[in-house]
This record gives C-alpha cells, structure tokens and sequence, in this order.
C-alpha cells in the first residue's frame, strides 16, 4: 500500500524586543549566565508579570503578515507543568483566546504553490536554559543540570500549522518562507542555531486517498532547514518501514539525531499532558481595537511573497529572485538598483558569487562588506569595460576581504583595463614587431593568424587590455 | 450532585506525596468545591459573556524598556545548589 505523510510544524520565534516579556530584564543574547534576572522571570513568590507591549503588536503583525484573524479580545493562560528550567512551574501563554487564529502561507516545495493553512499565532514566555551534566550528554545518565534563567521570560511566539504538509521539501519551503516574513518585519533575528527560530513536527502517514489521520509523531531537536527536511524524510522512511512490517505506529515524541542522521525515542515516561490551563489571574484580558488594527497594518512592510514578484517584473527568473529573498539579500539587491545598475546584472552577482561566497564562509548577508553602491559600481564597471568579466570576479572576491570599494580594488590589484588608446597602440606595435612573419603571412591574405596576434596582445598586458580593441588595431595595421 | 473525581491523579499533577488518609481527606474536600463549582455551571447564563478576570480592566501594559536587574551573588546565595554562575539540580528526565 502507498501512504502519504500528513506533517504540521509549530514553530516558536523569539522576539526582539529590548525587554522580556513579563519584566525589565535584557532579553541580549550571550550575556552571562543568571545576570538577565529578576523576581519575575525568577518566579519568586508575590512577584507581578506586565506584559510587554511591543510583543503584542509584532504578534498581531505576524499574524496579518499571515492573513489570521486579530482576534479582539484575547486573554492569557497559565499552562502547568513542572520542569527544572520552569521557575514558577507555570509557563504564561494562551490558550483558547490567542491572539491570532486562521491564517494561511502558500509554500511551494517543488511540485507547485500549495496552501498551508495557519491555526493560530500565540504569544507565551521562553523557559530557561538547562545543560545536563554527565559523560554522554545523554538526559537519562546525567549527573545532575545547570540552570541559567537568562532565557526566562524572552517574548516566544508560537506558529501552528494545520496538517497540509506534504513532504519534507514542503516543510522546508514552509520554514523558509516564515522566516523571510519574521525577518522582513523585523521582529526577531530567527537565528536557528542560536535558537531563536525552533521547528518542531507532527508526522503521521496515511492511504493514498485516505482523509482520516494516523497516529502521529513528534519530531523535535532540528536545528537547521537541512536538518528539519532530513528529520522528516527519515522519519516519514521509518513510518513507511514499520507499517510495511505489519507494525503500528507509537504515538511519541521522537529526538532528531543530526550526527546519526536518525530520530530516537525519548527515553521519558511518556505520560499523556495535562496541562491544567486556566486564565492568568495576574494579568487583565488584551483588547485590540480598530485603531491599534490599522496602525500596525499601516507598518507591515513589504512582504517576501510580494517582493519576488516584484523583482519577477523587474526581469528576473523565478530561481533567482527566490535566492534574493530567502538569503536575506534584497537589501543590497534594492540598494544597487536604486544606485543606477540592471536588475539582471545585480541578481547574478548575488545569486551567483555572493551566494558562494556567503555558504563557503558560513556567514550572513549582514556580515558582508558590500553595499548596494559598490555592487552598483562593480557593475558598472563591467558594462564599461573597465574590467574584464573575469576580473570582475578578482575585484569582487577583493571587495568582500574588506579591500575598499570596487575601484580600488580594481586599481590596487591591477585589474583595470587598459582603455588609453595609445597605451594600446604601444603594445599592438610591440607585438606586431616581434611577430613579423605572422604579420607578413596576414598581409599575404591569412586572417586567421590575427586571433594569434590578439592573445601574444593580451598576454603582453597581463589580460588587462580590451581584446575587441586589440583586434581592431591589428586588423588596421595589418589591413586584414 | 456527585462530582466524579480522581485525587490520587490531582495529587501526581501536583507532585504532593499524599498518604491513603490524606487522599480520601482531601478528596472529600476538593469534591466539595466541585461539588459547588457544578451547582454554578448548572445556572442559566445565557447571555452572560464569560469573564476571566473581575476587574472591568484591560490592556495593563508596559513600554519596552529595560530596568535593573537583581545581583547574581545575591540570587545564587538563595538557591539551595550552585555551580559557578549557574543554579544546579538533581538530574531529571524529559517529558
């Protein structure tokens, strides 16, 4: 029998407000252990949460970047359970009353746009962080743990899926595209590695055709785009593997093992969540009203899906302004146009040697020591003639050391091209004296030796001469 | 009106180490107040929006601004284990 997975995602997004979410304290990523601390985020007793007004507005604008609903009245939850990193033994979040519900993101994954829908968008605390001590690493022989609370209380956005992904390649396309909106509004720095962008998954499989769910599982620990699509395609293989068997399929939470490239069963007792929610008495109910509504719709800036149509028009295939968007390059792409240069120029140097050389350094866009005016002017230079297509590549590669600017790169590496005609002359009048056989056999009516010509010509200069200009000269010379 | 209700359950949420005395005890008392709680869900409200909070109060907010916060020293001295800068527990398992 065939079966077809049936994947969710929750994703959780730190936000980048200054403060937490419920106090005062520094929300910095890195600082040292315990010093982002204070009565509330610590739970200590009589302590009172306000909630951070900023949290809320980018989580209403999420959510219309997501095309949820606001709802108007909107209250938070205190959800119980108890956990080392968990200070109060509750976490404040929402419940039945979230701030946004029934959204959608169109996806595409490689076999065309799909809808995926949104249920909901919520705001809640981040827990701190736990280190388990002990040889392995492993949760189950750990000596004991070290707790810092400095995560304690960071504004966390929860993002829930309905059951409409398909494949890993659409889950991957899903994450992408979420956090090119976070990023694009500018409300978290969605850093996976560093844990400010989490994915978690829900995978069962189903008969081809079949509209009833299987039993699922939960796949957490995925700490890169590759790393969720390859959970998924492993775990959806193993599914497949057991049902093929005649087995059934555990409802259990399973721990992606990236070394491994496998999921693991969690070693916990797994004991059905009760989670026991009931309305935070510290907190009074959030109303947005229609003028808030209006204002925060009037901030959402240009949305990624919106942008790679607009570059679609400006001339640029699909592919590339796919690779703009999602590497966090429009920025650069906007700057160079605005500067003056082609669209199409622009798009190839950034989807080509920039992409490079951002993968080959494992950095980020906002490393780079391009900007929008040098990536203008390399361009520029090209179209002149200035440098060659090849150099341009030297003078790029100069430009992202943090050489200076593409001119003087070009100008220190000795890339520009000779354009002074009589500089030209001389190196023409050179070549062709040192060649006098050649030149004679030319005269006596063979062309084809003027392409030999050309090169002893471009090799005399190091490659920095014009070579349709090299060819024009001996042809004069030569009368060819 | 009987309440149906699981102690020993409520108990294990809790983490409360109850003896068989203090089980039946408690749950006599907590089927009290259910007890209560279902004679009020019995009542007409129709038309009555719910209410999660008594105060005719909304929106208590703060700006984003960042405040002081407590010493490490001073907070670590109150924790009943430590590690260097960080508080540290007995081993636990997840979920």
């Amino acid at each position: 029998m065939n079966y077809e997975a049936v994947i969710g995602i929750e994703t959780h997004v730190e936000l980048l407000t200054h403060s937490k979410m419920f106090c005062g304290c520094p929300t910095d990523f890195g600082a040292d252990p315990n010093t982002n601390v204070c009565p509330v985020c610590l739970g200590l007793p009589g302590a009172l949460p306000v909630p951070n007004e900023q949290a809320i507005h980018w989580t209403i604008a999420l959510g219309m970047a997501l095309e949820c609903s606001i709802a108007p009245h909107s209250v938070f939850h205190r959800k119980n359970y108890f956990y080392a990193d968990l200070p109060k033994n509750y976490q404040i979040s929402q419940f039945d009353l979230p701030l946004c519900v029934g959204g959608h993101l169109d996806v595409d994954g490689g076999t065309g746009e799909r809808r995926v829908g949104i249920t909901r968008v919520h705001l809640e605390e981040d827990t701190g962080k736990s280190t388990h001590l002990g040889g392995s690493g492993r949760i189950h022989d750990a000596s004991g743990a070290l707790i810092d609370f400095n995560r304690s209380g960071i504004p966390l956005m929860e993002v829930v899926t309905e059951p409409d992904i398909r494949t890993p390649e659409e889950a991957r396309a899903y994450a992408q595209e979420l956090r090119a909106i976070v990023l694009a509004l500018g409300i978290s720095d969605a850093r996976l590695e560093e844990g400010s962008l989490r994915f978690d998954a829900n995978v069962s499989l189903r008969p081809e055709g079949s509209t009833t769910l299987g039993t699922k599982v939960e796949v957490k620990n995925m700490n890169s785009l590759r790393s969720l699509q390859r959970a998924l395609a492993f775990e959806i293989d193993r599914q497949n593997g057991v049902l093929a068997a005649g087995g059934t399929i555990a409802q259990e939470t399973r721990h992606w093992d990236e070394a491994a490239g496998r999921t693991e069963s969690g070693r916990g007792k797994e004991e059905s969540s009760d989670y026991r929610y009931f309305p935070e008495p510290d907190l009074v109910p959030l109303e947005v009203g229609p003028e808030l509504l209006a204002r925060l719709r009037a901030g959402i800036p240009e949305l990624p899906a919106v942008r790679r149509e607009r570059y679609m028009a400006a001339g640029l295939d699909a592919t590339a302004a796919r690779t703009l968007v999602a590497g966090d390059l429009s920025g650069l792409f906007d700057d160079a146009v605005a500067a003056g240069a082609a669209p199409r120029a622009v798009a190839n140097w950034l989807s080509g040697e920039v992409t490079a050389h951002l993968n080959r350094t494992g950095t980020d866009a906002a490393d780079l020591t391009l900007d929008g005016a040098g990536l203008a002017e390399l361009v520029e230079m090209v179209d002149s003639g200035e440098v060659s297509a090849t150099a341009a590549k030297d003078v790029l590669a100069g430009v992202l050391a943090g050489e200076g600017t593409p001119r003087k790169v070009a100008e220190r590496r000795d890339l520009l091209q000779i354009s002074d005609v009589g500089a030209l002359v001389v190196a023409v009048d050179e070549a062709l004296a040192a060649h006098q056989d050649e030149v004679a056999r030319i005269r006596g009516g063979d062309a084809r030796l003027v392409g030999f010509l050309v090169g002893q010509v471009m090799k005399a200069t190091g490659g920095r001469a014009d070579p349709q200009a090299v060819d024009r000269l001996i042809r004069e010379r030569t009368g060819a | 009106m009987p309440v149906e209700i699981d102690i020993a359950k409520v108990a294990r949420l809790a983490r409360i180490g109850l003896t068989e005395e203090e089980l039946a005890h408690y749950g006599e008392q907590l089927q009290g107040i259910l007890e209560h709680a279902a004679r009020v869900q019995a009542l007409a409200t129709d038309g009555v929006v719910p209410t999660a909070h008594p105060l005719p109060m909304v929106n208590a907010l703060r700006a984003d601004l960042v405040e002081p916060t407590l010493d490490r020293e001073e907070v670590l001295a109150q924790a009943p284990d430590r590690e260097g800068p960080y508080f540290r527990v007995p081993p636990f398992l997840e979920d």
